[in-house]
């Protein structure tokens, strides 16, 4: 874990801050990552269960030592509490995403068919057009996407990826801690106080 | 009380007793409220950037935290660079502005300035207080962010009618200093596996160590490893100990630079192997398994590959190897160290170089030098010799011009009982020599002022004549150049001037024997260069020695830097 230089093909990675809530936050991140000139490949913004406390879930891409590098800028920012990297935990994902499709008398029923086979459904009905609501891994949603094309499709609007460390899967032990409690798995904040008392180790040093 | 008060009380609480600064228009209640506290002393610069190079200043010499505070808009651009220098020298700085009132805020009123968002990426962390509530809150961890862990700038933007609204609550009073973190023990045994099997292993120190000098230099002892001193680290390890190399990179020793490309096991204490150290990162250390001993996790593995890092505070790293330490016997990598150094070469001919070690061989253990940047800056660095930490003050990571003289001021208010030496180059003085104003004001006797006027932006014309085939473009200021004396009398500063080799001793005596604060001009030739020297893109071992013959032309290194240039993007 060490030799941060490999080489390695860049791919993509899911990564999940807790934030403080407060303003420009948001900026903050952003700005850090296009600094450093990291890519952000999705990114997406909601409340957690705690009060004050923000989830962002993102899509860097580039090899390890990026990522790693990546999450260890951003972990030293006043604002973020904590970073999870889900490449080394099990985890759900997921993307919602929007499609209007043209459609033709003739086409109708086939799109209903196709939506109907991806479990979409239909959130707006227009003479000429059927908006589709799909949720689903990435793959997924290309696939529809993919499927809907040869009818035309007039817009889409694609969230990012959002995802969550699984708890069902608990015994089963992750990769990374080897048989140990995962650390997601912990309850995530206690407070919003400072973040010192809490300030961990860098994981994966060895 | 009002926020301006609450915002008094809370420096005076956390033992704050000088702060520099300049007032304006959104930041007079604060300006105002200062009459009711002289327990905290103002400086007042004459410019922004004077005030946080001071408090930089303050900061480096004394590794407590620098204090500076400006007004709205200009007055806090004004301290951009400043906040920059500190970001990248890891200073603790507590930056204090004022802005426009909350309701004007965003319409573009006079004055304003986003400084927040200009300031982000520059600043460990900055806050806008909306509500005079969380005010001596915000002033509380704003210090505490800035002085824990890695040190770094912070910047608090106060809108006026916050320091101007009614404060009833608690004054705040300083956190508790977090703990660093310890090493882990199974880092430093695998450090130690390495030390342990090394046959040419050889220390770097950054400016992370400074606070660890005793540690670190019990540790190299221990195990008789020879160490390098970084620009920042300088200090870290007494430069009269034998195991000292000098320092690294592009105008690093000829010891401390092939002991690096030579070594098989490279302990490095709190750096971040800036471009400047490493020259080109694929030929930095290329035998050497690296351990890296670093606060700030995010820096190891960010530029060098690293065998071990070892994460936490140096000096409790540094307690644990020599613990386990264990005299290495190295004859031949002795040998080959002495060797090296004994290709130091001394300047012995009239020029910067002489000029700068006629200066910094009168410097005494206690003194504080300070340095611009520039030939100058990395003279001193090359032929100062330090035996304690913090004793050499200069701009690293941003190479401010213009950094030297108000740090030596705020050096000097520090520690009025150290002599506070500055060298300038007659460019770099000139950004900030208004600060002229605060030695008089002041009544600052402690503060002397070496200028090393070569007629040129030294570092840059050297440059050009490597590089760029001479072709001295915007660099020459003989023609313009005040007459320094002068301009330092009309501040009611002393004068002196020496042109020559012969008359340098007796005005060096004569400078620093002076009651007063002094300025002393050298004038030197106009072409002399800084060497040894890495090109930038070359590897360490593919530096130049020693100042190329001048009856030749300069060394054509253009393919070889366009083959660098290529190699570092491939990399």
């Amino acid at each position: 874990m060490s030799d941060y230089t490999m080489t390695e093909q860049p791919k993509d990675h899911l990564v999940s801050a807790l934030v403080r809530d407060e303003p420009r936050v948001l900026t903050r991140i952003t700005a850090l990552f296009g600094r450093r000139g990291y890519n952000i490949r999705s990114l997406s913004v909601g409340a957690t269960e705690h009060p004050g406390l923000s989830r962002m879930t993102f899509v860097v891409t580039g090899d390890r030592g990026v990522v790693e590098q990546a999450m260890r800028q951003l972990e030293k920012l006043h604002d973020v509490v904590r970073i999870i990297d889900h490449s080394l935990e099990k985890f759900v994902d997921r993307e919602l995403v929007l499609v209007k499709v043209a459609i033709s008398p003739d086409s109708r029923v086939e799109v209903r068919q196709i939506a109907e086979d991806f479990r979409s459904r239909i959130v707006d009905v227009g003479r000429h057009a059927l908006t589709f609501e799909v949720t689903g891994d990435e793959g997924k949603i290309t696939a529809f996407i993919e499927q809907m094309r040869p009818f035309g499709i007039l817009e889409t609007m694609r969230t990012g990826r959002i995802a969550l460390t699984r708890g069902s899967n608990a015994d089963i032990p992750s990769h990374v801690y080897h048989d140990g409690e995962t650390e997601t798995l912990r309850p995530a904040v206690e407070s919003v106080e400072p973040r010192e008392e809490r300030a961990r180790d860098v994981p994966n040093l060895f | 009380m009002t926020g301006a008060k609450a915002l008094w009380a809370t420096l005076a609480n956390h033992g704050i007793s000088t702060v520099f600064g300049y007032p304006g228009g959104a930041i007079m209640p604060v300006y105002d409220a200062l009459t009711f506290y002289p327990e905290v002393r103002h400086v007042l610069a004459r410019h922004e950037q004077g005030a946080i190079h001071a408090a930089e200043g303050w900061a480096k010499a004394t590794g407590e935290i620098g204090v500076c505070i400006a007004t709205s808009g200009p007055g806090a651009t004004n301290l951009v660079t400043g906040l920059a220098d500190a970001m990248l020298d890891s200073v603790p700085l507590l930056a204090i502005t004022g802005n426009v009132a909350r309701h004007l805020m965003g319409t573009d009123a006079f004055q304003e300035a986003d400084i927040t968002g200009i300031t982000l990426p520059i600043t460990k962390h900055n806050y806008v207080v909306r509500d005079v509530e969380e005010l001596p809150r915000v002033i509380a961890e704003a210090i505490r962010i800035a002085r824990s862990g890695r040190p770094g700038p912070v910047l608090v933007d106060i809108p006026k009618d916050v320091q101007l609204a009614a404060y009833a609550g608690e004054v705040a009073y300083p956190h508790a200093r977090p703990e660093h973190p310890a090493p882990k023990p199974e880092a430093i045994a695998k450090a130690r596996e390495l030390l342990l099997a090394a046959k040419k292993p050889v220390i770097m120190a950054g400016g992370g160590s400074l606070d660890a000098s005793a540690e670190i230099t019990a540790l190299a002892r221990a195990w008789d490893i020879p160490v390098i001193t970084t620009l920042m680290g300088l200090g870290a390890f007494p430069s009269s100990d034998p195991l000292w190399l000098g320092m690294p990179g592009m105008h690093g020793s000829v010891a401390a630079n092939r002991a690096i490309s030579e070594a098989d096991v490279l302990l490095g204490i709190g750096l971040r192997f800036d471009d400047r150290v490493t020259g080109r990162v694929n030929g930095f250390a290329p035998n050497a398994a690296i351990i890296h001993v670093e606060l700030d996790a995010a820096e190891i593995g960010k530029i060098v590959r690293v065998g071990v890092p070892v994460r936490g505070d140096a000096v409790v790293a540094a307690k644990m190897l020599t613990e386990s330490a264990q005299k290495l016997d190295l004859p031949e990598w002795r040998a080959q160290i002495a060797e090296w150094k004994s290709r130091t070469v001394t300047p012995t001919e009239w020029g910067a170089g002489f000029a700068v070690k006629s200066v910094v061989d009168r410097l005494r253990p206690d003194d504080i030098l300070s340095s611009d940047v520039g030939q100058h800056q990395m003279l001193a660095a090359q032929l100062a010799r330090f035996e304690k930490p913090r004793r050499w003050i200069n701009s690293g990571g941003l190479g401010t011009m213009g950094f030297g003289f108000p740090a030596a001021i705020g050096a000097g208010m520090a520690e009025p009982g150290v002599t506070s030496i500055v060298i300038a180059g007659d460019g770099g003085f000139q950004m900030t020599l208004q600060e002229l104003a605060t030695l008089k004001m002041y009544d600052i006797r402690n503060v002397k002022i070496c200028i090393i006027n070569n007629s040129y932006l030294g570092m840059v014309r050297q440059w050009q004549e490597l590089f760029h085939e001479k072709r001295y473009s915007e660099v020459w200021l003989g023609d313009s150049n005040p007459d320094f004396v002068k301009l330092a009398e009309a501040y009611d500063v002393p004068g002196y001037r020496a042109s020559n080799a012969e008359e340098l001793p007796g005005m060096i005596d004569a400078w620093l024997a002076d009651p007063k604060s002094a300025l002393l001009e050298i004038v030197v030739p106009h072409e002399h260069g800084v060497f040894p020297m890495v090109p930038a893109g070359a590897a360490l071992y593919e530096m130049i020695e020693t100042e190329p013959p001048r009856k030749q032309p300069a060394p054509d290194l253009s393919a070889e830097m366009a083959e660098a240039a290529e190699g570092a993007k491939n990399a």
